[in-house]
């Protein structure tokens, strides 16, 4: 309790640039419906798909990976030491998710209809599939998240179902997740000439797969280590190095993915003459995926709270979130007569709706027992607030 | 049996009575022009819109000092395996294999675009200004035909004064572009003739109805090089992957569960074990 005093005594900066940017960005919604795309995105028939669709739905579903990845390893794998994080890994899955579902209902033309993909499938289109995981992971995530609701509000029957359906839950959930990773790349397959040689392969869906596993962890490590100081719950360092190797572990794999496939397509070539595509590759292969590898497996880097972040976040930015944007858009052919460079209100919209999910972040953090996971018996004896409880 | 054009490059003299004839039949509007385009010559502006289904590409082509004009009608190439039609989530861009032509319907549409960047022509596109967008591209005139009787041949075929385009079965209309090929070949002396030996369409991404002839390589007239692979082999292949993956994960998952439990049991009976 006293934390939390402490907390609300400082002015909240945060707090208020975030509700500014959560209500810019519901204003330009107001124009989105009334006056239509055109009027507010610069995208056009050059270019179908923007900025809403490169870093919302490419990075965001990428970005909310630690719902599976950690769910896996702590529910499946059964490594216990890192069941302190598995649920603000799964809180931060699920507001991904409903920001990437809202913004797809402001990216649709015709967002009203969308009920329409249930009755009109088309089984052979990538994008049938993304449709179907993006509903239902969602629904699996808010399941995922329903004990922290019904220890809260101390609900013991729902509780109790819940937990015993609690493993085929999470498997099915990374089923589909997983299933989700691989059909925004699946997507792409049908641009076989708009999408760059050097990024266009038949393995695509499995290499969005696997860089999709390696950014779970390393998003728990960003987080992690932004929200440690915000509320007040401390990761061990010993969860963090832990995190770091199994990033560093799949990166390798995905770095050996990588290469061999250019090589397999003869592309070697390509890597010192395609400029400037090659310049892309270099600084996303390099600094997105070496560079991280190598920190991760400094000791001392290991020991520093700041050297695994910058680790951790080189390759969210660099090795994760712009491979998403090249594919989806960099290094995919415009049409010729067209350029395209968002407009303000689709960064309002993608920014704004990132506000939005971190106010719900640090709402839920607050009113929910996330940072700890409450077994029945504490839930049972405990009547203080448990946002106070430090994680152990 | 499915129905194809074929445009005769040598034989087109870029009146656009064509892309007339389509505006008329579309009632599609008039586009004005803010700023007149100059690229390419006198073409206009060089785009399909969900105005304009279909333009004349002109290109100037050099010829040792002097130059020749070159032209190309650009419009949905109305493919044997569309990139569009794959795409789409809600199927509501089909290819009718019994006439060839690709059509779109609004009714199962819900704008999500995916047409419009999954097509290797560039040809899908966007109501951008309403508020209520939809799809729009050429329809080879599919709501102007009687499927049984094929009365009425596509707009811009009936429009075009020189028979540049050519509308017919289209096995029938293959063989008539090699033959006039190969004709053109035989009467010249050097054995070269007035075309450039490809008949585009004919095996692009695995066959287009739309299929073009000329004194010039269709890629100078920016037609894209395209391979004879469909472009939606991979992504068809990768879907059809999708129970085999589910099932698979499904039972990984599921394994590495019972293992890792049993193991943790045994961990935890042997520590119970030394305890007692
Ligand atoms: S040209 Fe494009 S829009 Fe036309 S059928 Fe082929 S893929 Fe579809
Ligand atoms: S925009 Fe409409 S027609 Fe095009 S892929 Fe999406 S649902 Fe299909």
């Amino acid at each position: 309790m006293k934390e939390m005093i402490e907390t609300k005594k400082k002015f909240p900066w945060g707090t208020l640039i975030l509700s500014a940017l959560a209500f810019l960005c519901a204003g330009v919604l107001v124009q989105r419906y009334v006056y239509g795309l055109g009027a507010m995105t610069n995208m056009s028939d050059g270019r179908g798909w923007g900025l809403w669709i490169s870093f919302d739905l490419y990075c965001g579903v990428a970005l909310a990976a630690g719902g599976f990845t950690l769910a896996a390893i702590v529910h499946v794998f059964n490594m216990e030491k890192y069941h302190s994080v598995v649920r603000p890994a799964i809180l931060t899955a699920f507001l991904g998710y409903l920001l990437v579902v809202l913004a797809l209902l402001v990216d649709l033309g015709q967002p009203w209809y969308i009920w329409r993909m249930i009755f009109n499938p088309n089984i052979h289109s990538p994008l049938y599939e993304v449709g179907w995981c993006v509903m239902l992971y969602t629904a699996v995530l808010a399941l995922e998240m329903s004990p922290a609701l019904f220890e809260r509000l101390k609900w013991r029957i729902p509780l109790r179902i819940i937990g015993f359906i609690q493993i085929p839950l999470i498997i099915a959930g990374i089923v589909i997740s997983t299933g989700h990773q691989n059909s925004l790349g699946s997507m792409l397959l049908i641009m076989t000439h708009s999408l760059d040689p050097l990024w266009y392969t038949p393995i695509i869906p499995a290499l969005f797969f696997v860089s999709a596993v390696a950014v779970g962890p390393a998003m728990v490590i960003f987080e992690g280590t932004l929200s440690g100081g915000v509320f007040g719950h401390k990761i061990s360092r010993e969860v963090f190095t832990g995190l770091g190797r199994i990033v560093s572990g799949i990166l390798v794999v995905y770095l050996i993915m990588r290469v061999v496939d250019v090589a397999v397509a003869g592309e070697l070539d390509r890597l010192f003459n395609s400029y400037p595509q090659n310049v892309y590759w270099w600084i996303e292969i390099v600094g997105g995926v070496v560079l991280p590898i190598i920190l991760f497996n400094i000791p001392k880097v290991q020991q520093s709270g700041k050297g695994m972040f910058i680790a951790a976040l080189l390759y969210i930015v660099l090795g994760l979130s712009l491979n998403r944007f090249i594919v989806s858009s960099i290094w995919l052919v415009i049409r010729p007569g067209y350029t395209y460079f968002p407009s303000w209100q689709e960064f309002a919209v993608s920014i704004g709706l990132v506000a939005w999910a971190l106010m719900m972040f640090q709402i839920a953090v607050r009113l929910l027992p996330i940072t700890k996971q409450h077994t029945e018996e504490e839930a049972k004896s405990e009547h203080g607030a448990p946002e106070a409880t430090p994680a152990s | 049996m499915a129905y194809g054009v074929l445009f005769d490059g040598t034989r087109c003299i870029g009146c656009r009575a064509c892309s007339v004839a389509c505006k008329s039949w579309n009632e599609n509007p008039a586009v004005i022009e803010k700023t007149p385009s100059v690229e390419g010559g006198i073409q206009g502006k060089a785009v399909v819109s969900d105005k304009t289904f279909t333009f004349m590409r002109y290109k100037e082509i050099g010829e040792g000092d002097d130059f020749k004009w070159a032209f190309a009608k650009i419009q949905c190439m109305h493919c044997l395996k569309p990139g569009c039609e794959t795409a789409c989530i809600v199927g509501a861009l089909h290819r009718s294999s019994k006439t060839g032509a690709v059509t779109y319907d609004q009714s199962k549409c819900i704008g999500c675009r995916y047409c419009m960047v999954a097509c290797p022509f560039g040809i899908p596109t966007y109501q951008w200004e309403e508020r209520m967008p939809w799809i729009r591209k050429c329809t080879f005139c599919s709501n102007r035909w009687n499927e049984e009787e094929l009365d009425h041949v596509p707009a811009c075929v009936t429009a075009c004064p020189t028979r540049a385009l050519q509308f017919g079965e289209r096995d029938g209309l293959i063989a008539e572009a090699h033959r006039r090929i190969d004709e053109s070949k035989a009467a010249d002396p050097a054995g070269v003739g007035k075309y450039v030996d490809h008949v585009y369409g004919e095996k692009e991404v695995g066959g287009t109805a739309w299929m073009y002839i000329s004194s010039v390589d269709m890629t100078e007239l920016d037609m894209p090089k395209l391979s004879e692979e469909p472009v939606t082999k991979n992504a068809r292949t990768a879907m059809g992957t999708l129970p085999y993956y589910a099932t698979g994960m499904l039972i990984l998952m599921a394994s590495i569960y019972f293992v890792t439990k049993r193991k943790q049991k045994i961990a935890a009976g042997k520590h119970e074990e030394k305890k007692g």
